[in-house]
């Protein structure tokens, strides 16, 4: 039998594409639009096709897109595999929680001081460990979220098991779902925007080489705090919001779900290309709440999807959509 | 103008567990000039960089730059006052364009000291200083994703990362090697350029040929040791460098 194999081309408008000469002709502006504003639209109409109850799941899924997109950022621009993405949650929820309940601050003024606050405590957190490199940055930022609830329980602060409840929520549901929509679209567009800066350029070094950026000069500690406040302060946003969304915070809100689903919704949107973990996201968690009627076969129907798609997707959704935009595939004998 | 001595080491001692990779080590290297190092496999040569530069803390000996002691100096800081080295294992930033590598060095605190906080057409002057060390701007080499260049540029890529810094000394771990005679011969004038700049350089290598045309002194190491110090062809003639070098009394070349 002859062999076969797949050849791929780039279209031609790829090329015309980069650059300047996008703006030669609409056809090219459009085909670089197009992609953006399929997602965008997307994202923003689907309230509109959505019963209340889904409605709900589109705000949840939102938060794990902010935690996904953080999540891919750290591990493949900065080379830091961060599962404390629940510890990102917990903080932003529980900061705004406390300025909430016991100031009797609103919510336009708890989220943005939570947010801040939270990334800036998260980093603080995780100085000591930024050292460390690979699986050894996992298993510490995987343990703050748990030594943080047990604290918590322990000294019964911040309302124990209880939590904080009766929080100020946001007036409907329509607030709701676009502010996470417009968060997470202006959080996408400008870590894609990041990344190709000039500070990103030197993350990504640290990522390839940490030995040559410090052989040229620049304090690769310093660099690697700002990428992680900026992760944090995405994910803190996600914890605030959450806390106004449910007005109420708890210690689920330090839950493994918030560390793990991410991390799925990576893989799955293909690792490293920012958009993909955010697609991730909002194909995983309505898929989540779609597989309840499983009963407690759910987990087993999810994980097999999951399974199936690292086995034969390793590369993720996004890589194989933009390949198939991109490109010429066809089958050659050889 | 004197004698300037620019860079000192002071009895260094290095020990990984039981092997003792430098042992109380001590040289200068004034201004302007070029120092080799060569030794045999093994003798602690790269390890006496890694002490230089800061990515090995030494046990014991002090290192001095123009009087400035930078022992146990953070790496970043040792290269931020102008000390900087290629890796003897290039690893270059692989996903990005080779001018692109030059970024990093192009945004440290040292080039942004130098140029008043405005640092304008960074990439502008990457490819600059890129084409200056060989990457043929008009084949678009300098625009060629690192991962895909081969070894000769990859050396040339080290030593253009090290000259973005506007560095005093570079010290170059063996960048002649594994690259045929032809790249040696194209890359050795450019150290002799760096030199007549006012570079101060510190060369390992193991191509000998080569590193004595261009060097000025010569120090020999084995088993950490400095086994002798001085002209080409004063450390050559020396029968222990040849012993413990060579292994025979023949001449290298």
């Amino acid at each position: 039998m002859a062999e076969r194999r797949k050849e791929r081309l780039d279209r031609g408008i790829k090329v015309r594409t980069e650059g300047l000469y996008a703006l030669t002709s609409w056809r090219e502006m459009f085909y670089l639009l197009v992609p953006r504003v399929v997602l965008i639209f997307g994202l923003l109409l689907s309230p509109f096709f959505l019963e209340m109850y889904w409605q709900r799941v589109l705000c949840q899924a939102g938060i794990y897109a902010l935690l996904a997109l953080g999540f891919d950022f750290l591990a493949e621009y900065v080379g830091l595999v961060c599962l404390g993405g629940a510890f990102f949650i917990g903080s932003g929820a529980y900061i705004s929680g406390l300025l909430s309940a016991k100031m009797g601050w609103a919510p336009p003024l708890t989220i943005p001081i939570a947010t801040v606050a939270g990334a800036a405590i998260s980093t603080f957190v995780l100085l000591p460990c930024l050292r460390l490199r690979g699986i050894y940055f996992a298993i510490v930022s995987f343990m703050f979220p748990l030594l943080t609830v047990y604290i918590i329980i322990a000294l019964n602060i911040f309302g124990g098991t209880e939590g904080i409840t009766a929080l100020a929520t946001f007036p409907n549901i329509w607030v709701d779902q676009y502010l996470i929509l417009g968060v997470v679209i202006i959080a996408l567009f400008a870590m894609r925007r990041l990344v190709t800066e000039d500070i990103g350029l030197i993350l990504r070094s640290i990522k390839d080489n940490d030995q040559a950026v410090k052989a040229s000069g620049i304090s690769i500690t310093s660099y690697k705090t700002k990428a992680v406040f900026i992760a944090a302060l995405i994910g803190c946003f996600g914890g605030a919001y959450l806390s106004h969304l449910y007005g109420w915070v708890g210690i689920s809100q330090f839950a493994l779900d918030y560390s793990i689903l991410p991390i799925a919704a990576t893989v799955m949107g293909g690792m490293g290309t920012l958009v993909g973990p955010v697609i991730g996201a909002f194909i995983l968690t309505p898929l989540s709440e779609a597989l309840r009627g499983f009963g407690q076969m759910r987990v087993v129907v999810y994980c097999l999807i999951l399974i199936g798609f690292i086995v034969y997707k390793p590369e993720g959704l996004m890589n194989v959509l933009q390949r198939k935009y991109h490109q010429f595939e066809h089958w050659e004998e050889v | 103008m004197g004698e300037e001595i620019f860079l000192r080491a002071q009895g260094i001692t290095k020990s990984f567990g039981g092997v003792m990779a430098v042992k109380d080590l001590s040289f200068e290297i004034t201004r302007g000039e070029i120092l080799g190092v060569i030794g045999p496999n093994g003798s602690g040569k790269t390890t006496l960089v890694n002490l230089i530069t800061g990515f090995v803390k030494p046990d014991s000996g002090e290192v001095f730059f123009k009087n400035k002691r930078i022992t146990r100096m953070q790496p970043h800081k040792i290269a931020d006052l102008g000390v900087t080295r290629t890796f003897q294992v290039m690893r270059p930033y692989h996903s990005l364009p080779a001018f692109k590598n030059l970024i990093v060095p192009l945004n440290s605190p040292r080039i942004r000291r130098t140029r008043g906080g405005r640092l304008g057409d960074k990439d502008g002057v990457a490819i600059d200083i890129l084409e200056e060390i060989g990457f043929e701007r008009d084949a678009y080499v300098p625009y060629k994703i690192a991962s895909s260049l081969p070894l000769g540029y990859l050396k040339r890529l080290e030593l253009a990362r090290c000259l973005a810094l506007k560095p005093e000394v570079v010290i170059c771990d063996e960048i002649f090697s594994g690259l045929s005679m032809s790249e040696i011969s194209t890359m050795v004038p450019l150290i002799e350029k760096l030199q007549m700049e006012g570079m101060t350089i510190m060369m390992i290598e193991h191509r000998l040929r080569e590193l004595f045309r261009l060097v000025n002194r010569v120090m020999v190491m084995n088993f950490g040791e400095k086994l002798a110090e001085g002209l080409p062809e004063e450390v050559m003639e020396n029968k222990e460098v040849r012993e413990a070098y060579l292994g025979t009394e023949a001449l290298p070349c």
